[in-house]
């Protein structure tokens, strides 16, 4: 019994420590994970997407909100959505954005990421993350994560590419979906659009 | 000889059915306050895709494929040298000085150590390279964006960065190599330009399959990219 409560007791510790991990932190903890295991996979550099789309899952979508990414994506129509429309949302437009990030690992060539200096207020729960992408032979690209404070511990709610929010720039797309066929309209659109990617990708690998 | 008179032919067609479309796309209460031109945009983005398909993107292709990483690597320190000037007299007219010595020493040193400015010497050396032209001193000057436009060959720019890239070409020492030799001008502009779009060759599987609308997803991306850049890779945070 004495034992059971130690084990819990250290469980809890264990909990709360990752929780209150530091977000910057976090963001390299995960990308050195993830970059750790794209190195020594040859498919995933060989464009693999349904490998690198498994490896996203895994390691990144836990320590992502995409309730709120979708939200900020679809902008003020999201109030308009019920819970059971914004559920759906949130699920396609998750599929959409895991498809665009582990297309992007599959594009890795000997990239190495630096981490920006990080200062953060006490108490503060919306942070900016940021970090560089070197490449051998061209520019740095700046990529940055937004992150916030819940219960849950630290999340990632939007990720920018040289300034580009892969969140916020869908706002224009996805309001020009929902003027032409309500909310409905939008989740049948990105559902599509991630079936054809998934059909596609079938092809592929049967070749 | 008929197909290419064809193809002249083809695209006076659609210059003339773009410039209608203009002129009704004024006329019409648009929905999209930054981009009032998006019909002849998207006509002239559809002109840019098709020549990209069967003719810019197989070269940079090639190129991509064919040539070491060591030499890509000096190909872009060359052109990002002959920009270095130019970067540096725009870090001066938005003020910021000390930025523009080191665009400055950035070029001197790449241009003697670094071997007419194959190698980036700088860098290494801790005098970052950035990123300014005369569209993002205009923006600090307090010019507004203006309209989107999709132009040929260019790509897209609002009307400020339009003016400003007239600017820049006028400034770029690539251009004015005329004055030596057209062909060796020519080579030198084709040359930057099949280096910059291989550059790019990894963003577009990204773009086709991440975007619902390829069009307004690189519209928007040109817009936030443009901020940031003009904010030096600090803007300030948009109300949601």
């Amino acid at each position: 019994m004495k034992q059971l409560f130690a084990f819990l007791f250290a469980g809890l510790i264990a909990a709360t420590a990752l929780a209150q991990e530091a977000p910057d932190a976090l963001v390299m903890k995960i990308t050195d994970e993830v970059l750790d295991i794209v190195r020594k996979d040859k498919d995933i550099q060989n464009g693999n997407t349904r490998k690198a789309v498994e490896l996203v899952d895994a390691r990144v979508l836990p320590y992502f909100n995409f309730q709120h990414m979708t939200a900020l994506a679809v902008g003020k129509d999201w109030r308009k959505a019920s819970a059971q429309q914004q559920q759906q949302l949130t699920a396609e437009f998750k599929t959409l954005l895991v498809r665009t990030y582990a297309n992007a690992l599959t594009g890795y060539k000997n990239q190495k990421v630096v981490y920006k200096p990080f200062k953060m207020a006490p108490g503060e729960t919306d942070v900016l993350v940021r970090t560089e992408v070197l490449q051998p032979g061209s520019k740095p690209v700046q990529l940055d994560y937004s992150l916030e404070k819940l219960d849950a511990g630290w999340k990632v709610y939007d990720m920018t590419v040289a300034g580009i929010s892969l969140v916020t720039n869908y706002r224009d797309q996805f309001a020009q979906e929902v003027r032409n066929g309500g909310v409905d309209g939008l989740i049948a659109t990105i559902s599509a659009k991630n079936k054809s990617l998934e059909s596609n990708q079938g092809k592929v690998d049967k070749k | 000889m008929k197909s290419f008179a064809g193809g002249i032919n083809a695209c006076v067609k659609i210059f003339a059915g773009a410039a209608l479309v203009l002129s009704v796309a004024q006329v019409l209460a648009d929905e999209n306050p930054l981009d009032p031109y998006e019909g002849f945009n998207r006509a002239m983005y559809t002109v840019n895709d098709a020549l990209d398909k069967v003719a810019i993107k197989p070269v940079a292709k090639a190129y991509d494929v064919a040539v070491p990483l060591p030499v890509k690597a000096s190909v872009g320190n060359f052109f990002g040298n002959t920009g270095d000037l130019w970067i540096g007299a725009n870090s001066a007219l938005q003020g910021k000085f000390s930025d523009a010595g080191s665009d400055i020493a950035r070029l001197l040193i790449n241009s003697t150590v670094g071997i007419f400015g194959l190698f980036d010497v700088a860098s290494e050396l801790g005098f970052e390279k950035h990123e300014e032209d005369l569209g993002q001193t205009l923006a600090v000057w307090g010019a507004p964006s203006g309209a989107y436009f999709f132009w040929p060959f260019i790509g897209p720019r609002t009307l400020r960065d339009t003016v400003g890239w007239l600017g820049d070409s006028y400034a770029d020492p690539v251009w004015s190599a005329r004055k030596r030799s057209i062909a060796v001008r020519n080579s030198l502009v084709a040359m930057r330009f099949v280096d910059i779009r291989a550059s790019l060759l990894p963003a577009d599987k990204i773009v086709d399959e991440a975007a619902l609308d390829k069009y307004a997803y690189i519209r928007d991306a040109y817009q936030q990219r443009r901020r940031n850049q003009i904010y030096d890779g600090r803007p300030p945070r948009l109300d949601d």
